[in-house]
């Protein structure tokens, strides 16, 4: 008798578990959807505080700007390299130039300069939002009349909007730039037909999917930061797990939406 | 000026509020004590509509709180935070002319600035202080601003949260003096939360004693150690025995 009700409660209680789980994730969706509608819905309607956008733009913008060069001038190089090396395995090492423009603009480019605005924006924006939460700052933003939506989270996610595809754009260039310094300098590339096979073969399409991907990208980038910062729990401990949590599902998020544009813009 | 009706408030299922009723008369000093966890600031941030209460009602001016325009009704207070809750971003007197420099209230820039730097000079803190960011001020001096910035807009009802808290006695003094002071000259109604004994004989016209989530007892400050309720008793005299259970 009691092996029987050990045969079905087992697993019972194993998918008890399971759809506990699959609801707190459903949960989570939902709430985080309508949080970035909310988001989304304050950033057309006035006010827009131009000073918190004009700092949003400068941290998420210009001061994003060194680590995405350096992210993009080392992969570009070091892409060179791999190409360089793996088509001389079939005598295809004159593709480099293609390769390298390919995958830095339509993939490399608008991905590593996604995690690395995860990595530095994300954990921002939370750590510092969850932190005015912690020391009651938005309870006071409350108290004086301003909806911490439209002071906080607006602007944040407005700036990445705008200002991620530019980044991305920049270091599609600057990781072109990385691949083509170490083909002409020691692969023994002639410069001027590098860059006439780089730009002849890039299609209006590859640009246009790397701005949109640099879009949703800065969007989810901000939007993760500003949402676990807003629903950060108490002291050091919540700050940190808001960040940690934060920056992970920013990872995430960007990576799946990649795939999923990836295959919007190139599965045909 | 505000009255609660019946106040119930719930987290997880563990009641906080249990039925609070208090009535806060226009231009008086209220001081509501009582233990720690005992929902006093879950009662300030229902009446400021931070939290959402289950059940009953929050009047204020004979109007129902928790409906119609939140940013009208948030306009016509203040409030001193615990913790000061300046914002670190921005320097001093941008956290006292937050509300003029922005929303309905918004004035010019350079006008917003003067009123900052007068209401910083009625808070005892001079001109130079101005520019600072709130991480080089003394916790003194950020209760200074965060009463500066609550009085900023001259609020008709002003809500204090623990305003001495982690000051030393000579600061607790000074606030204490310049919040009666503030209020009697504003005519401002005014709420405050506190468990500083010295903070109420200070500030209050009339004292609430909040316990389980109820108002126990309520009355004028001078009655307050004459009042037969042993719970008051207990607290008002600090003693570890008595009808309020204390951990050890």
């Amino acid at each position: 008798m009691s092996l029987t009700r050990t045969l079905v409660a087992a697993p019972a209680a194993a998918l008890g578990t399971l759809g506990r789980a699959v609801i707190r994730a459903l949960g989570a969706a939902g709430r985080l959807t309508l949080f970035a509608l909310a988001a989304l819905s304050h950033i057309v309607r006035p006010p827009l505080y131009p000073r918190e956008f004009g700092m949003a733009l400068l941290h998420v913008g210009w001061l994003s700007l060194p680590v995405v060069g350096m992210t993009a001038v080392f992969t570009g190089g070091a892409l060179a390299l791999q190409i360089y090396s793996g088509g001389a395995r079939f005598n295809a090492e004159a593709v480099v130039p293609q390769i390298v423009a390919i995958g830095m603009v339509r993939e490399l480019g608008p991905v590593l300069v996604g995690l690395m605005i995860a990595a530095r924006v994300t954990s921002s924006i939370a750590a510092e939002i969850a932190t005015m939460k912690v020391t009651e700052q938005i309870d006071a933003l409350v108290t004086l009349s301003t909806d911490p939506m439209k002071y906080l989270v607006a602007p944040r996610l407005l700036a990445a909007l705008l200002t991620v595809p530019l980044l991305v754009a920049v270091g599609d260039v600057i990781g072109i730039a990385g691949g083509y310094a170490v083909a002409t300098s020691s692969l023994g590339f002639n410069p001027v037909g590098y860059l006439a096979n780089t730009l002849n073969f890039l299609e209006p399409l590859d640009v246009l999917s790397s701005l949109a991907k640099g879009c949703a990208f800065g969007g989810i980038a901000a939007l993760l930061g500003c949402y676990y910062g807003m629903h950060s729990g108490r002291g050091a401990q919540g700050v940190g797990r808001a960040t940690k949590t934060s920056v992970e599902a920013a990872a995430i998020l960007i990576l799946a939406a990649n795939f999923l544009l990836t295959g919007v813009f190139f599965s045909a | 000026m505000i009255t609660l009706t019946d106040l119930h408030k719930s987290f997880d299922g563990a009641p906080v509020l249990r039925g609070a009723n208090l009535h806060v008369p226009k231009g008086s000093s209220m001081v509501i004590i009582g233990g720690s966890g005992t929902g006093k600031s879950v009662l300030l941030k229902c009446i400021l509509g931070l939290v959402t209460p289950d059940s009953g009602t929050i009047e204020i001016a004979g109007q129902d709180a928790t409906r119609g325009e939140r940013e009208a009704l948030l306009s016509r207070f203040g409030m001193l935070f615990q913790g000061a809750a300046l914002f670190d971003s921005l320097p001093v007197w941008q956290n006292v002319a937050f509300r003029l420099l922005r929303g309905p209230l918004k004035r010019p820039r350079r006008e917003a600035r003067e009123i900052a730097v007068e209401k910083l000079r009625r808070v005892g803190l001079g001109p130079e202080v101005a520019d600072r960011l709130p991480a080089e001020l003394s916790g003194g001096m950020q209760k200074r601003v965060g009463l500066a910035r609550a009085i900023a807009a001259d609020p008709e009802i002003i809500f204090f949260d623990e305003p001495t808290t982690g000051l030393d006695p000579i600061m607790a003094g000074v606030i204490n003096e310049l919040i009666r002071e503030i209020v009697t000259e504003m005519g401002a109604t005014a709420l405050t939360i506190t468990h500083d004994m010295s903070s109420v004989r200070a500030i209050a016209d009339r004292v609430a004693m909040l316990h389980a989530g109820k108002v126990r007892w309520e009355g004028p400050v001078g009655e307050m150690d004459a009042a037969p309720d042993p719970y008051v008793q207990q607290f008002i005299h600090g003693h570890a025995a008595g009808p309020i259970e204390a951990l050890r």
